[in-house]
């Protein structure tokens, strides 16, 4: 009688367990225009970052399959132009905690501080902006797209190793191209480069597709380059508009480097090393293309709050975030160091790549770049530069 | 008498040299296993494998070579007499690391792809079965009495354990970020397990899975981060533990029972596989981004010799 009460119990508490186990990760992303690609040797992307994350939530289930925890991935689209606060209202509803945001800085702000936002973590895998990181910093955000700071200063540091000293800065026409030259600016500064030429790209977009397009472009960009000496050309042009026209256009033979030609990026559809090779195998069996740094960012967000789960046996939110965010902490992310969050801002620590068009140039932190704590922290905002009070 | 004495000595040298044996080395991006004289330290030969060699091993007559090239999705098997490929065998998708069961007619291949380990029947050439396991499988070794298999899953962090006979798994254990390389002791008694990124070696009791020790690494003037642990070699009388530390170049001698770190030697750039001399008194280190192999005297500490190979050596072993 007793072992069948016991039988009993047992079987009542099985779904109860399983239920308590399941952990759900919410995956926003923002209605957004399709960016058209420059070559044609690149297609449009559709799933940018969501396919990232469906891949992370493939990685933690076949571990939790072994740790008897279930991970599940919740695909939410805000319209264009809505407030998020109605989706962070859903999710809240639905008892999701963990969010990880594929959402432009100023919607994710206005995420994370809707009511109900209060109990959630957001994991943030497509804004760049160093002020969400900062003065606009929030305690209820993880960043682990790195800081527009993070891939200047790991740009900066290739740089000086190759001894480019004298820069040539052009900037797009978007906020974020400001924004970034800002960095660059600030990199040149930190690391001992000089900035002796500055650019504003004033010219439409797209030209190249037109039959004479190349015509305009052979005489257009040699005068827009026409300036004094320099060792390289550092490009900002985040919306893809021109940089991609820059190489073998220039005035004077120098290399392009930024957000074209050398590429700083925290992944690039060229890395192999460091197991890279079979996290875009994976990817791309899933995808059917080579992962791109949005969907890193938002794969990276997804395995961390799996390996914190499984590291501590829990599918608490609170002692999940509490382990994100503690010294424990360690992501594999196949940059041949482990990633883990700072303390002071949220962002996650990592290696920068310096990308080749078909092979990977370098990483940072370059070697030589000291830190007296993990050398991943020479790149972007250190403890004692942040503005962050959380 | 003189004339004797060198005689003897020359004897000595000779019977001590004999057992310095061959050294293969697969060399992952070259398509190419390199063959080094151990007597000489000298670079004898290069034998054209499939694509991406890695794992590599002996059969257990000593005579062939078994070399996983994953891109082509099988095992080599190269003559050890002619140094050429002489056919292959099944393997599954992406073989990286193998073992080969002291029945020595199994071999178990972790599929890095597929989250799997193949158990592959190599007179019959056909997987018998294969067993679901952690994300990226790769480090695999067999307990000396036949008894239980051990697989390590990268992404996943988890020990894999499997029993021999049923092949089924016994047990799954967390343990330190990105495990690489698992080694079961001579006496099958303990489990060794190596975490890249923590750059720590796990010691667990292979029957209880409990944790006997676990061995940090620091060496001075390389961050924390570059000191990661991958390959392990345990000496056959259980007195000591190598451990490769991959980009921090360095190879650490530790004490097998106390779990101390006794010293360390400077060997080439980003230490992968590591293999013992068949006399245990030499130790070879494939080194990947130097693309050399460094050879370390264990009785003088001391390397004693950098030779050039293919690119990016990955595994090594030595034949007697």
């Amino acid at each position: 009688m007793r072992l069948l009460l016991a039988c009993l119990v047992l079987l009542m508490s099985i779904p109860a367990l399983a239920e308590n186990d399941a952990i759900t990760i919410a995956v926003v992303t923002q209605e957004r225009e399709p960016v058209q690609p420059v070559s044609p040797l690149d297609g449009e992307i559709k799933d940018e970052g969501v396919a990232g994350a469906r891949l992370g939530i493939a990685d933690n289930a076949t571990t939790g399959r072994f740790t008897g925890q279930r991970f599940t991935l919740s695909e939410r689209t805000i319209p264009k132009d809505a407030s998020p606060v109605d989706a962070i209202h859903a999710l809240a509803a639905d008892g999701i905690r963990f969010v990880v945001a594929d959402l432009d800085a100023q919607v994710l702000l206005a995420a994370a501080s809707a009511p109900e936002a209060h109990g959630m973590l957001f994991l943030n895998s497509r804004a760049t902006d160093d002020e969400v990181r900062n003065e606009a910093c929030r305690a209820n955000i993880l960043h682990t797209a790195p800081s527009r700071a993070m891939l200047a200063d790991g740009l900066a540091q290739y740089l000086m190793a190759k001894r480019w000293r004298k820069w040539f800065l052009i900037t797009g026409r978007t906020p974020g191209d400001r924004l970034m030259t800002r960095v660059y600016r600030r990199a040149a500064k930190r690391f001992g480069a000089e900035i002796v030429a500055e650019k504003e790209w004033t010219f439409k977009p797209g030209h190249a597709r037109t039959d004479t397009g190349h015509v305009t472009l052979q005489s257009e960009i040699p005068a827009l380059t026409q300036v004094q000496d320099h060792d390289v050309l550092v490009v900002a042009d985040e919306a893809n508009e021109f940089g991609d026209y820059l190489p073998g256009r220039t005035a004077r033979p120098r290399p392009v480097a930024g957000t074209h030609g050398l590429v700083t990026t925290a992944w690039s559809a060229v890395s192999e090393q460091w197991g890279a090779t079979q996290l875009h195998a994976r990817f791309e069996k899933l995808a059917g293309r080579r992962m791109n740094a949005v969907d890193y960012a938002a794969w990276a967000a997804v395995r961390a709050v799996g390996e914190a789960a499984i590291r501590t046996r829990s599918s608490d939110p609170s002692v999940i975030a509490a382990y994100l965010r503690g010294s424990d902490f360690s992501l594999s992310g196949f940059k041949g160091q482990g990633q883990s969050f700072r303390p002071w801002d949220g962002q996650m620590r990592q290696p920068i790549l310096i990308a080749g068009p078909r092979l990977l140039v370098s990483v940072s932190p370059q070697a030589g770049y000291l830190h007296r704590g993990s050398e991943l922290d020479s790149l972007g905002f250190d403890r004692e530069e942040s503005q962050c009070r959380l | 008498m003189q004339a004797l004495i060198i005689a003897a000595l020359c004897l000595g040298f000779m019977a001590q040299t004999a057992l310095a044996g061959t050294i293969y080395v697969s060399n992952e991006q070259d398509n190419t296993v390199s063959v080094i004289d151990g007597d000489t330290l000298s670079l004898v030969d290069t034998i054209p494998v499939g694509r991406r060699p890695r794992g590599i091993g002996l059969s257990a007559d000593k005579e062939k070579l078994y070399v996983a090239v994953g891109d082509d999705n099988r095992i080599d098997v190269v003559d050890l007499k002619t140094r050429k490929v002489e056919g292959s065998l099944p393997s599954g998708e992406d073989p990286e690391l193998f073992v080969l069961h002291p029945d020595g007619r199994r071999l178990f291949v972790a599929n890095e792809n597929d989250n799997l380990v193949s158990v592959l029947d190599i007179p019959e050439r056909r997987i018998v079965t294969e067993v679901q396991v952690g994300v990226e499988p790769e480090g695999m070794s067999v307990s000396p009495d036949g008894q239980f298999v051990v697989n390590t899953s990268e992404t996943t962090s988890m020990l894999h354990v499997i029993d021999a006979s049923t092949l089924e798994l016994v047990d799954n254990v967390l343990v330190g970020t990105r495990p690489r390389v698992a080694q079961v002791s001579a006496d099958s008694r303990q489990i060794w397990v190596s975490s890249e990124l923590r750059g720590t070696v796990e010691v667990f009791d292979a029957q209880t899975r409990e944790p006997l020790g676990k061995i940090a690494f620091e060496v001075p003037g390389i961050p924390r981060e570059l000191v990661q642990a991958v390959g392990i070699q345990l000496a056959p009388d259980r007195s000591r533990a190598y451990v490769a530390l991959g980009p921090a170049n360095r190879v650490a001698e530790v004490d097998a029972k106390t779990f101390k770190v006794l010293r360390t030697y400077l060997v080439g750039q980003r230490v992968w596989h590591i293999a013992l001399s068949p006399d245990g008194k030499r130790l070879y280190t494939a080194n990947g981004n130097s693309s050399d192999v460094s050879v370390i005297d264990l009785e003088n500490r001391e390397v004693i010799k950098t030779i050039g190979v293919g690119r990016s050596p990955w595994g090594l072993v030595v034949a007697p």
